[in-house]
């Protein structure tokens, strides 16, 4: 089997086993149906807490469903069918009677197309810590101005806090979402392409950011993008079809894949 | 948990009142059906009132309803229609087309006792002052008559038909005036042989609520053309040439006995209200049985519709 | 499948001899299509115009001032103020402002029972209610709206009445309370059904960024889907009111038809849409009653006019603003 061509330059600040911190959501056996059809057959993977785990493959192949099983936004408005396990923490997320609202301050998210509600850049952002009760009338400015610095996006809206969010581009929508996301003070972090509606600058800025963020929380990326993949992630996950191929340190798959099909994919035989 | 009681509480309020609005519905239906059922039979339904109406039946006013919703849905269907087709076909995004819907949704909002005013001042006055003018013998066509009650009404549920219509017609697929037109078809026989037969169910929801909402309004007909007491149909018998024989027929520039109208003059004005109770019920049950049975055909229709376009 | 209906439909159309015939036809169908386009332009135009040519009218004979108050004697021969409603009489008297007052002590109240219960039985319809319920539901309220209103007017003036008086010890059994009850049975559909379209309007993944933000059902309800849709919910409520400002029957036959200025909602009122539908039977054409009423049916539309424009602009912004 010929050598695939590398796709982009690792990063070199990569620790040097990605793969020894703990897990910080699990999935065991996991299968996922929706009304009418199987989305996820048999996915058993592990996400190191405080890394970067990407989820590659073709369209249709279940990765959205995939993260948007671990905060449990896939059910919103369907029935669903889950067998198997998907752990945070060791704690089942699927077991009767688990707080939906407690997990999802834990895990946030991130969606394709920024989702800015129409109101205040203000508001927004103190949206969370205000119906969670996290924060008093003082303490929510503090709050709005640290998520905003850690989203990068603070010095760009300083004078304008209560103006429409709305007003944003595209590219500050998306870092407006993330401090949304952030002033819960979540610690898990999904995102679903979140570049796919941005323009290559706005691009690099998320990922610079998510950069930053794997020193605080545990992100799971999903992106069609490989050499985004390459770029930000620890360890990438390769999914075909509702099943997980492999999955294993980024370097290692975009390098030297296991399975025939992964390296098909990366070279762009299909997808 | 405190947010958890909060939403209990607020959710089930919300089921509470939706409840409560359809009960109080409910209520009101069963008290008139309650009150109205003893007089429900075949002779109140087919014969003519009686002994200053407290007894008899209400044949005239169910036929005079029937003549004029017929008569209404006549002259509206038509216009409603065409017009729709111009604005959804012809007119397009234009400014006319923005101002034709904005002129639809003006019509809907206006009081219905202002179509009275209109149907006294234009109809009865305006055009048939002028027809007799012109006619030149006398008053026949300015004063109040089926016809332009009819004339009243039609103007009142043309935005009805305007907007199902149209809504029927917008819901036909772009693509297929697009293959039409690709084939060679002009506008015109796209509409008619390709954008109508499929707009053809939303057309007749429209009619039908159409029908309904003739049927109910009082207010545009108070002085348009009803009658309380009318001991003889609104019928003329024309003559058949060489035959002798005479064949009746509705007479649209006559007066009419109509069930909401009846209902109104019985239970306001009549000498003994206690007396024509029961049949102030029954006829309140009749005309509510009608509208029921017009808006559930037309609800029903409106779902086997939407089926059918979600099975293609 | 539909796609074949279509070409076999016209794959033969029956081509007329040559070009220009076929042109013709279409040229005239397009020109009476365009005709009966104009039908509600010229409708809502003409009521316009005959409301206003005869209310104007009134003037020639009235003063303006007139339609507020006028001086008469009273029994000490002594000139006083006031303000009614008399048109029958030896001075006769056309004071708009118990009119107008009945009308909104009626409309008044009715909307604002109608938008509680029509908010909320719009929010649940598109927000709590399953799809089975739904279906249910929606019908019903829908069925609720095809009440003839002379049906409701009958039923407040048979039973809703008594038990008013019953429960609130009135002393005048039909009163402007009763009406507005009755009214709200009419508006409350008006509302609901336009409160559900307004909330299913706003985009599901406003909704998915509420609920993976942690907040529950009710919180993503109440902070972003209700607040997204408000401008549709202000049009809902502004147009019920202008179906209550414009309602009749129920007015008529439930209010008592007094025309006194009254801000107790338990005495008899009398509003303008009843005062037009019970004395226009009643009056010569041409008088100046007659021109009276068509004055009172041109402030009522008015109203109903301002108050409409004011829901149109509401529905515009809304647009305007989920389309960002």
């Amino acid at each position: 089997m010929s050598r695939p061509v590398l796709l982009a330059t690792p990063r070199s600040s990569r620790p040097p086993d990605p793969g020894a911190n703990p897990a910080k959501v699990s999935f065991q056996a996991m299968s996922f149906s929706y009304r009418e059809r199987k989305a996820l057959s048999g996915v058993t993977l592990e996400v190191p807490e405080k890394r970067v785990t990407a989820i590659i493959g073709p369209s249709g192949c279940g990765k959205s469903t995939l993260i948007k099983s671990i905060n449990r936004i896939a059910e919103v408005g369907t029935d669903v069918r889950v067998e198997g396990r998907v752990e945070l923490e060791g704690l089942d997320i699927y077991a009767p009677g688990t707080d939906l609202v407690d997990l999802r301050r834990r895990v946030g998210m991130l969606f394709q197309k920024p989702n800015p509600f129409p109101k205040t850049i203000f508001e927004n952002v103190a949206f969370g810590p205000r119906i969670h009760g996290s924060a008093g009338a003082t303490d929510l400015e503090a709050v709005v101005e640290k998520s905003l610095r850690q989203a990068a996006l603070w010095e760009e809206v300083r004078d304008r806090l209560h103006s429409p969010a709305l007003e944003l581009s595209g590219g500050q929508q998306q870092r407006l979402c993330l401090a949304r996301v952030l002033a819960v003070d979540p610690e898990v972090i999904l995102m679903d392409e979140p570049c796919s509606a941005l323009d290559p600058i706005s691009t690099a800025r998320i990922e610079e950011l998510i950069e930053e963020l794997r020193q605080s929380y545990t992100v799971v990326i999903v992106t069609h993008n490989m050499q985004q993949a390459a770029r930000v992630s620890d360890r990438t996950a390769f999914l075909l079809n509702g099943e997980l191929v492999e999955v294993g340190e980024t370097e290692k798959i975009f390098t030297n894949p296991s399975d025939r099909r992964t390296e098909d994919y990366i070279t762009g035989r299909f997808g | 948990m405190k947010r958890r009681l909060a939403q209990i509480l607020a959710l089930s309020a919300l089921r509470g009142i939706a409840l409560a609005v359809l009960l109080t519905t409910l209520l009101m239906l069963a008290s008139i059906a309650i009150g109205g059922a003893s007089s429900i039979s075949w002779e109140f339904l087919t014969a003519e009132p009686v002994e200053g109406m407290t007894r008899g039946g209400i044949f005239p006013a169910i036929f005079g309803t029937v003549c004029i919703t017929l008569l209404m849905i006549v002259l509206a269907l038509p216009l409603g229609v065409c017009a729709a087709i111009y604005m959804v076909e012809y007119a397009g995004n234009s400014v006319l087309s923005r101002v034709i819907r904005a002129s639809v949704n003006n019509l809907a909002g206006v009081p219905s006792i202002v179509f009275g005013l209109f149907g006294v001042g234009f109809f009865v006055l305006f055009v048939g002052r002028s027809l007799d003018k012109v006619r030149g013998g006398g008053l026949l066509f300015g004063q109040p008559a089926m016809l332009w009650a009819a004339a009243t009404l039609a103007v009142l549920v043309l935005p009805v038909i305007i907007v199902n219509t149209a809504e029927a017609l917008t819901a036909v697929p772009r693509s297929h005036r697009e293959a039409s037109f690709a084939l060679g078809a002009t506008r015109w026989q796209t509409v008619r042989r390709v954008v109508l037969p499929q707009a053809r169910s939303g057309i007749l929801t429209g009619s039908i609520l159409s029908i309904s909402r003739g049927a109910g309004e009082t207010a545009p007909i108070l002085f348009t053309g009803c009658a309380y007491f009318l001991p003889r149909l609104p019928l003329v018998h024309l003559e058949i040439p060489f035959t002798g024989l005479s064949v009746p027929m509705v007479n649209p520039l006559d007066q009419f006995m109509e069930l909401s109208y009846h209902i109104f003059i019985m239970a306001t004005q009549s000498t003994d209200a206690a007396a024509t109770r029961p049949i102030q019920y029954g006829t309140t049950l009749v005309l509510v049985g009608l509208t029921f049975l017009l808006n559930i055909s037309a609800i029903f229709l409106r779902v086997r519709y939407r089926r059918a376009l979600e099975a293609r | 499948m539909a796609t074949e209906t279509v070409v076999d439909e016209i794959a033969p159309p029956r081509r007329p001899r040559g070009r220009k015939r076929s042109l013709w036809g279409e040229r005239i169908v397009e020109w009476f299509l365009t005709l009966n386009g104009f039908v509600a332009i010229a409708a809502i135009l003409l009521i316009f115009l005959f409301l206003f040519k005869e209310g104007v009218q009134a003037f020639q004979t009235i003063s303006p001032g007139r339609f507020i108050q006028t001086t008469e004697l009273d029994f000490d021969n002594v000139p006083r103020t006031v303000r009614m409603w008399q048109p029958v009489s030896t001075n006769p008297k056309y004071s708009l402002v118990p009119l107008v007052l009945g009308s909104f002590l009626v409309a008044l109240p009715a909307t604002l029972i109608a938008t509680l219960l029509g908010v909320a039985t719009g929010i649940y319809l598109a927000e709590v209610a399953g799809k089975r319920t739904r279906e249910i539901v929606k019908p019903g309220i829908e069925l609720m709206a095809g009440v003839p209103s002379v049906v409701i007017g009958f039923f407040c003036l048979a039973t809703l009445a008594t038990l008013v008086q019953d429960a609130f010890g009135t002393t005048f059994r039909l009163n402007a309370f009763v009406g507005a009850l009755g009214v709200c049975f009419v508006i409350v559909p008006v509302i609901a059904t336009m409160t559900d379209d307004a909330l299913r309007a706003v985009p599901g993944y406003l909704r998915e960024g509420a609920l993976a933000l942690g907040a529950n059902r009710w919180e993503t309800i109440l902070r972003v889907v209700v607040p997204a849709a408000a401008s549709g919910l202000t049009a809902s409520i502004l147009l019920g009111m202008g179906r209550a400002l414009g309602e009749t029957m129920i007015v008529l036959m439930a209010t008592g038809n007094a025309a006194q200025v009254t801000l107790n909602p338990f005495e008899s009122v009398r509003t303008m849409t009843a005062t037009i539908a019970a004395e226009l039977g009643a009056v010569p054409q041409g008088g100046e009653q007659y021109r009276a009423l068509f004055l009172v049916g041109s402030v009522l539309f008015a109203f109903t006019f301002g108050v409409n424009l004011l829901a149109e602009m509401a529905v515009s912004r809304m647009r305007k603003r989920l389309a960002l």
